[in-house]
């Protein structure tokens, strides 16, 4: 037997990602938490500094590639799937990161979320959800709740909210999480997650907008809400909450529901299972929304499919097999004719 | 058809021409296109120069038999230099009455009418909106007629071969091409060997059916005197070498590979289907061994954008398009000129705006190349003038995107792109290097400190040490931090303007063809020079003095070309727009000019360009 190549890594720490410019973020922003969780995460994952890649679309969540020292790319409104698709193409032994926000992911850039993750391209997504566009100062966003006022619904949004988790599992997402951003435990967990999947990731991440949309999420991920009103799913465990007293139950066809339980009758909660192949138990998850019910964090679906860049590799190699990569023989092909 | 020489040895009396223009035409399932190809071929083959200028509606299948599904292919072959398609034809061959409804007013009084019958019924005549059958009406008085049962005479000969009614109909496309294989005095044998690879294997009796065809037709030409002569074109004079036919499409498609080869990157390639670019992306794909990655993206949009993603990751980028596609891609053009990352831009320009004329040609989206993006945004743009010249242009467009660290467009056109032309193969090994600017050494990286051609350093993921950021906000001169400094926006601003500029260093200075001591000159560009440049050859035969610039890089211009323009009277640009690189270049030069300006989904006919150029000359005198 071969022994493995020992890992030849660099022992990383925190402030090796941490890059010379000023962050600019608000003070209080969610966006610090979650700058801080992914530079704790990475110097974990076994790769190495110089090939990792952080790309971002426009917004305040945006700027986030600015403050790793890493390859970043800051691009355009709503591309930076379709930038990433290129980076891991061209390059398939990248780590790539895709910094986004719910505007940049599912307004402007909705198409190439989408196709990203149907064509499940080894990139991991981070979308930070407040809710609200805050770097134009506060327009509802296709997130925000019906009836929210901002500057441009003064009477109120009359968009029905996109759910980002449902639009992830209906694209054929191949990892599909939430997490938040003031659990740091939780999203750090989440985020070593995404980087150990193959294929597209993505994770939404709830934050804070503390200027244009506070406390948005505060009435169940608060730390004193999150116990009643957050189930934290955990693969292979019945999904109960509010401290073993509730738990998600199936309730007819495809439809799940919440029911109290009394001590030692979990076994009536169903089990989570990530890899659930037809993807309809996470679908239903999806479907739970605060107010009415407890709202989900943790890994909502996590399965193997093929990886784009893995096919497209293959499709080189097997053409190169067949056909040496001969320049004149190209030019010269076809019908070619002499003149003396 | 100019005859020159008379009665041959044989029985048959061949009649020997310099030049022929013959049109194929017919419903667009009659298969024209293929049949003019073939014939290109072997025209090809024999040695004769050739142009060629396929005419297919945007419809896939338009209702058979009407005008809007006509479908035609026109090739010029000749024994002299031939640098356009042809303004009148010799031949047509209209396979029903609304081919010859659409094609007509093209064919020369005395021209060969070749018809078949059985496309000129009740209905049919209908559908192509004749009142009156024109081949009993004596509307083509005018015209050598020859009406022949094409439909019924293939469906008899290939009726051994045990194929459908419907599929031995289908096969009149090649009955007529033996036919004209016959009139122009060549032989069968490439297009049989063409049958035999494509058919042979996957359908024998299809195979069978279509050998039967072509030569039916021969034979039918030969044993019924349809045609009191038959023609012979010789050899055209060409350079030594070896020859190919290539369309523009192809040629760029090629010149993108060999540019790939010779930067030493691997090649990838971000793309949307869109007429009439497509074929290039097709190209590609089929060369993957030349670590071709190629990316059928989901919009315009994410064509570019996965382009400059692979950019960015080091890889020889390129993104292909038509005008509307142009529009979409605005925006991540200025990304990449604000990120200074090498990416090509092929335009292959329609009639436009908006969905336009798709597949009709035109040179309309010049001012969009050079300025349609907001902001101060130079970028290079550069034209090819002839199918053939696709390959060195877009090898061009590559090299200076790689070595100056910038988007590069490159505009092209659908009538040479779907255009083709014989093409001496280039020797792969003399073909121009590309230095990529590639860094690699951490202790000099400074992601904007530019080397003497204003090029950035290309410092690409995977490089230890060189963890960098970028992006579309304004950077810091040297450094690459974000700056929002008014100060530094100015020079930034600049060094921009600076880099595109100095790329004039590199690329050629002005180049007069025709007369250089004439009073009038004119100036064009892109996929008008056969027809500009045979405009200027007839003016110049009949003892008109006449100079011509046909420009290559359009941003930046030749650095002489202001001051060589200004020594003519008067200047004349003629192009396929309302005027755009006139404007541009009054602006850029001060000096006045006149257009010749066509905007008609067509090329420009020589004849058009003469009367215009002598009305000019009669207004200078």
């Amino acid at each position: 037997m071969i022994a493995e190549n020992p890992v030849t890594t660099p022992v990383y720490t925190r402030k090796d990602f941490q890059s010379d410019q000023q962050v600019k973020w608000c003070p209080g922003c969610g966006d610090y938490s979650i700058l801080a969780a992914l530079q704790t995460v990475l110097p974990k994952i076994g790769v190495k500094k110089e090939n990792i890649a952080v790309i971002s679309g426009i917004g305040c969540s945006s700027r986030f590639p600015y403050y790793m020292d890493t390859f970043g790319f800051h691009t355009i409104h709503g591309r930076a799937c379709a930038v990433a698709t290129g980076v891991k193409a061209a390059n398939p032994e990248l780590s790539v990161w895709v910094i986004t926000g719910d505007g940049d992911a599912l307004s402007i850039g909705g198409n190439h979320t989408m196709h990203a993750m149907r064509r499940n391209i080894d990139i991991k997504i981070m979308m930070f959800n407040n809710e609200i566009y805050g770097l134009t100062k506060g327009q509802f966003s296709p997130t925000s709740d019906l009836g929210l006022k901002t500057k441009t619904s003064p009477m109120g949004n009359i968009d029905i909210p996109a759910n980002p988790i449902a639009l992830a599992l209906g694209s054929g997402a191949t990892f599909v999480a939430r997490t938040a951003d003031n659990d740091v435990k939780h999203l750090t967990s989440v985020l070593e997650a995404a980087a150990a999947h193959r294929g597209t990731a993505f994770v939404e991440i709830l934050q804070n907008c503390v200027i244009f949309n506070d406390k948005v999420h505060d009435d169940f991920y608060s730390t004193a809400n999150r116990k009643e009103k957050v189930i934290y799913l955990e693969d292979g465990k019945p999904m109960t909450y509010a401290g073993g007293t509730k738990a998600i139950v199936q309730s007819g066809f495809g439809t799940l529901s919440t029911a109290e339980i009394a001590e030692g009758e979990e076994g009536k909660a169903l089990v989570h299972n990530a890899a659930e192949s037809t993807g309809s138990l996470a679908y239903a998850l999806s479907r739970f929304t605060h107010p009415e019910m407890p709202v989900p964090l943790g890994i909502f679906r996590r399965v193997e499919a093929p990886v784009y860049s893995d096919m497209m590799d293959a499709q080189i190699a097997s053409a190169k097999e067949k056909r040496k990569p001969d320049l004149q023989k190209l030019l010269s092909g076809g019908v070619t004719w002499k003149v003396d | 058809m100019h005859e020159t020489a008379s009665v041959d040895a044989q029985p048959q009396k061949v009649v020997e021409v310099e030049s022929v223009v013959i049109r194929f035409a017919g419903d667009s399932g009659d298969g024209m296109q293929l049949t003019g190809t073939q014939f290109t071929d072997s025209a090809a083959f024999l040695g004769n120069d050739i142009a060629t200028l396929p005419d297919y509606p945007s419809e896939i299948r338009a209702p058979a038999g009407t005008v809007a599904g006509v479908s035609a292919f026109q090739l010029h072959f000749a024994s002299l230099d031939v640098k356009t398609p042809g303004d009148e034809i010799d031949v047509l061959i209209a396979m029903n009455a609304a081919a010859l409804k659409v094609n007509l007013a093209d064919l020369h009084k005395g021209g060969i009418l070749l018809v078949d019958l059985e496309g000129f019924g009740e209905k049919d005549l209908e559908k192509a909106g004749y009142k009156a059958n024109p081949l009993e009406d004596g509307t083509l008085g005018d015209y050598r007629v020859i009406k022949v049962n094409i439909t019924d005479l293939t469906t008899k000969a290939v009726a051994e071969a045990g194929i459908s009614s419907k599929n031995a109909a289908r096969c009149k496309n090649f009955y007529t091409l033996g036919m004209m294989y016959w009139l122009y005095d060549r032989s069968c044998d490439a297009t049989l060997t063409w049958i035999e690879k494509k058919f042979a294997a996957k359908a024998p009796d299809i195979a069978k059916a279509n050998v039967l065809a072509l030569t039916a037709g021969y034979n039918y030409c030969e044993t019924v005197e349809l045609f009191p002569s038959n023609f012979r074109v010789t050899k055209a004079p060409a350079a030594p070498g070896t020859y190919r036919r290539i369309s523009g499409n192809e040629a760029t498609a090629l010149g993108l590979i060999a540019a790939g080869q010779l930067s030493g990157r691997e090649t990838f390639l971000g793309s949307y289907p869109i007429t009439p670019a497509t074929d290039i992306l097709q190209e590609m794909t089929v060369n993957k061994q030349f670590d071709i990655r190629t990316f059928q993206a989901e919009d315009e949009i994410a064509g570019i954008a996965s382009a400059i993603g692979a950019s960015f990751a080091g890889s020889f980028a390129v993104t292909t398009t038509s005008g509307p596609g142009l529009c979409l891609k605005a925006e991540a053009i200025n990304l990449a000129l604000m990120a200074e990352l090498p990416v090509v831009i092929v335009n292959v320009q329609r009639g436009g705006p908006s969905t336009g004329l798709p597949t009709k040609t035109e040179q309309s989206d010049l001012l969009q190349a050079l300025s349609g993006r907001n902001g101060d945004s130079p970028v290079p743009v550069i034209a090819a003038s002839t199918p053939g010249d696709c390959f060195w242009a877009a090898l061009e467009a590559a090299k200076v995107a790689l070595e100056s660290m910038t988007p590069v467009i490159l505009l092209t056109d659908g009538y040479i792109a779907n255009g083709a032309e014989p093409w001496l193969i280039p020797d792969a090994s003399k073909l121009p290097t590309i230095k990529t600017r590639l860094h690699t050494d951490p202790a000099t990286f400074k992601p904007y400190l530019r080397d003497e051609r204003g090029a950035r350093p290309w410092a690409i993921p995977g490089t230890p040490g060189l963890e960098h950021r970028i992006g579309g906000l304004e950077k810091q001169s040297v450094t690459g931090n974000v700056s929002h400094d008014a100060d530094n926006h100015q020079v930034m601003t600049h060094e921009r303007h600076d880099k595109v500029a100095k790329i004039a260093d590199v690329t050629p200075l002005t180049r007069i063809e025709g007369d250089a001591d004439a009073d009038l000159v004119l100036v064009s560009w892109g996929g008008t020079y056969g027809s500009v440049s045979s405009a200027v050859d007839a003016l110049l035969e009949e003892g008109t003095k006449v100079a011509h610039i046909h420009l290559r890089w359009i941003n930046p211009l030749p650095k002489d070309l202001g001051e060589v323009l200004a020594r003519y009277k008067k200047i004349v640009v003629p192009e396929l727009n309302m005027g755009q690189l006139r404007q541009h270049l009054m602006g850029q030069l001060g000096l006045p000019m006149v257009g010749i300006n066509k905007i008609k989904g067509k090329p420009f006919k020589v004849s058009e360009l003469l009367t215009e150029i002598h009305a000019f000359l009669k207004e200078a005198r």
